[in-house]
């Protein structure tokens, strides 16, 4: 079967599904039980300097098939109190990356560094959360920000930093480019895409915050193109994120030209079981397309718009209009 | 998979059911079985689970006010509007012959649909009652109505045995057999039923309460050990959360901090 391990800016993952950052990420328990369940690695929910309840409900709301509508606030239970849930993580042999945010460079910075003495293998700053005034992608859609929050965090700690973006801007490669000069190891493209809804017989927003993040389904094509996107521009490592239900969406952000992928909503629609389903299918269908390894698919469709002719059979004849 | 939106229903009847409890009807098309939980949106509030207290039609839930939002629940008056979502979780078995249902406070609340429905079927229920004082005992008369034998126990003895509903448990369990045994209240008070239950041969089972926020399974809000209870619970047979770290000594916050119970 095909080799499914990847590396992810020097870390060693054994399979390319991350759980998703905010998804079972409060205790350690959790955290380890989707490392039990198969996935490559764990992110930690966002973590801050001080407990944070988050909003009042509704937090969430359904829009079906297509995802999930949410502006939980970041709630996070301290950076005081958490490192002993990544004891608990890490007591199951799970990979933990741990995700950070502040409210500017130093307080990333703080976070950061008590994060890192947890004994996590990587850091993913948060700069991208599209519901949350003053953090988030408020200051994650300024490059500038990007890169001085970047270059901050880097310098004090020895574990790769992987930079979450938003999608929430005219020009998430320039986010990109800024991380990459920060001195990121990674990118993770992307965090969820504001969005809204309204309950018409109370005339008012669902969710208590008002504007909230999409996720799931509905998003796949937008992290796909930013994945796309930065990858012609940039050689730094991708993660990709966004509506991974199955093994073919986690391929299609690999020849995009990611290096793995974080898992979220599919784990509401399927439960933490779907990281068992996605490894044994992406190992079926990597083999059934000849792929020797995941890595070896990486990018693969990079370079195609350009391979001509099409094979005959699919070639359309010229229309007259 | 079936995710049902959130319908917008008229609250239709309001009862205060004990001076610290009320009880809200509405219609919600849904089937629902007793033990599960629907998510209950006060606009310009919040939104917080609730066992459903009446799982037919109008369905029900009985809320004890303590909090803000079970405060603004208080205010709600026939007519006003909630959004109701669910029903989420797993029910109680309602086919043992012989139960011992055992509620403290407010816990009588999701038990006593589930009682309701096992008598229709035969089942002979007992009741173990627990409240501080006997004009908060919730439910008494409806647990009568359905045949149940009910044994009362109060803080301050001004109704039944005066002293502890768990006490009460311990002694109709040391006297006779069930097959099994439901509770709901605090989680220190059903750790002492499953103490009290240990030298039977009737299964325990529990319904759990946590914070939660989606209801979904994602956010872990609400997880307790390996469990998130609003996927896996809230029913719980006993053996699966007696040893759990937090069962009766840890809740989570809003934050997700762990805190004494």
């Amino acid at each position: 079967m095909a080799d499914l391990s990847v590396d992810l800016a020097g870390v060693r993952l054994r399979n390319p599904f991350l759980l998703a950052s905010g998804i079972w990420g409060e205790s350690g328990d959790s955290l380890g039980g989707a490392w039990k369940a198969g996935a490559g690695g764990v992110i930690t929910k966002s973590i801050g300097r001080l407990p944070r309840p988050g909003y009042p409900n509704p937090t969430i709301e359904s829009l079906e098939r297509w995802g999930f509508l949410n502006a939980m606030g970041l709630p996070n239970p301290g950076i005081e109190e958490y490192p002993k849930e990544i004891e608990t993580a890490r007591a199951t042999g799970a990979t933990v990356i741990g995700s950070v945010f502040g409210a500017d460079a130093a307080e990333f910075v703080d976070v950061a560094e008590r994060m890192e003495r947890t004994g996590v293998v990587a850091l993913e700053l948060n700069l991208s959360c599209p519901h949350t005034e003053g953090l988030g992608s408020e200051i994650g859609q300024d490059p500038a920000e990007v890169e001085a929050i970047t270059r901050a965090v880097r310098e004090r700690v020895r574990v790769p930093v992987i930079v979450k973006i938003t999608p929430n801007t005219a020009d998430p490669v320039g986010l990109a480019r800024a991380a990459e000069r920060g001195g990121a190891a990674a990118i993770s493209a992307i965090n969820t895409v504001r969005a809204l809804a309204i309950d018409v017989h109370l005339r008012r927003p669902t969710l208590s915050h008002g504007l909230g993040g999409l996720s799931g389904p509905a998003i796949k094509p937008i992290g796909l193109a930013c994945v796309w996107q930065i990858r012609e521009a940039l050689t730094i490592p991708i993660v990709g994120v966004g509506g991974v239900m199955t093994a073919e969406d986690a391929l299609e952000y690999v020849m995009a030209g990611a290096c793995a992928v974080e898992v979220g909503t599919a784990v509401a629609f399927e439960g933490i079981g779907v990281f068992g389903r996605l490894v044994e299918s992406l190992g079926r269908l990597l083999d059934e397309l000849g792929f020797e390894s995941v890595r070896s698919a990486q990018g693969a469709a990079h370079g195609s718009e350009a391979r001509a002719p099409m094979p005959a059979r699919r070639r359309r004849p010229p229309r007259s209009r | 998979m079936i995710r049902l939106f959130r319908t917008i229903v008229p609250v239709e009847t309001y009862d205060q059911e004990t001076p610290s409890t009320v009880t809200l009807r509405f219609r919600y098309p849904a089937a629902a079985r007793p033990g599960q939980f629907v998510m209950v949106w006060i606009p310009g509030d919040d939104e917080i689970p609730m066992s459903l207290s009446y799982t037919g039609n109008p369905k029900g839930i009985t809320v004890k006010v303590m909090g803000p939002t079970s405060r603004a629940i208080q205010h709600l008056r026939p007519g006003d509007r909630i959004g109701i979502r669910g029903p989420y979780g797993n029910a109680f078995d309602t086919s043992p012959k012989k139960i011992l249902v055992v509620g403290g406070g407010s816990g009588a609340a999701v038990l006593a649909p589930a009682a309701e429905i096992a008598a229709a079927q035969g089942s002979r229920i007992t009741v173990a009652l627990g409240a501080t004082v006997a004009p908060e005992l919730l439910f008494e008369e409806r647990f009568q109505r359905m045949g149940a034998r009910v044994a009362i126990a109060t803080d301050d003895g001004s109704k039944g045995s005066k002293g502890y509903v768990t006490e009460v448990a311990a002694e109709l369990l040391r006297a006779e057999s069930f097959d099994a045994v439901w509770t709901c209240g605090p989680e220190v008070m059903m750790r002492k039923v499953i103490d009290a239950a240990a030298g039977s041969r009737a299964p325990v089972v529990c319904s759990l309460e946590r914070v939660m926020k989606c209801a979904l399974g994602l956010c872990d809000a609400c997880a307790i050990g390996p469990y998130h209870v609003c996927v896996d619970g809230p029913v719980f047979p006993a053996e699966r959360i007696a040893g759990l770290r937090d069962f009766g000594r840890f809740k989570r916050e809003s934050s997700g901090r762990l805190v004494p119970a």
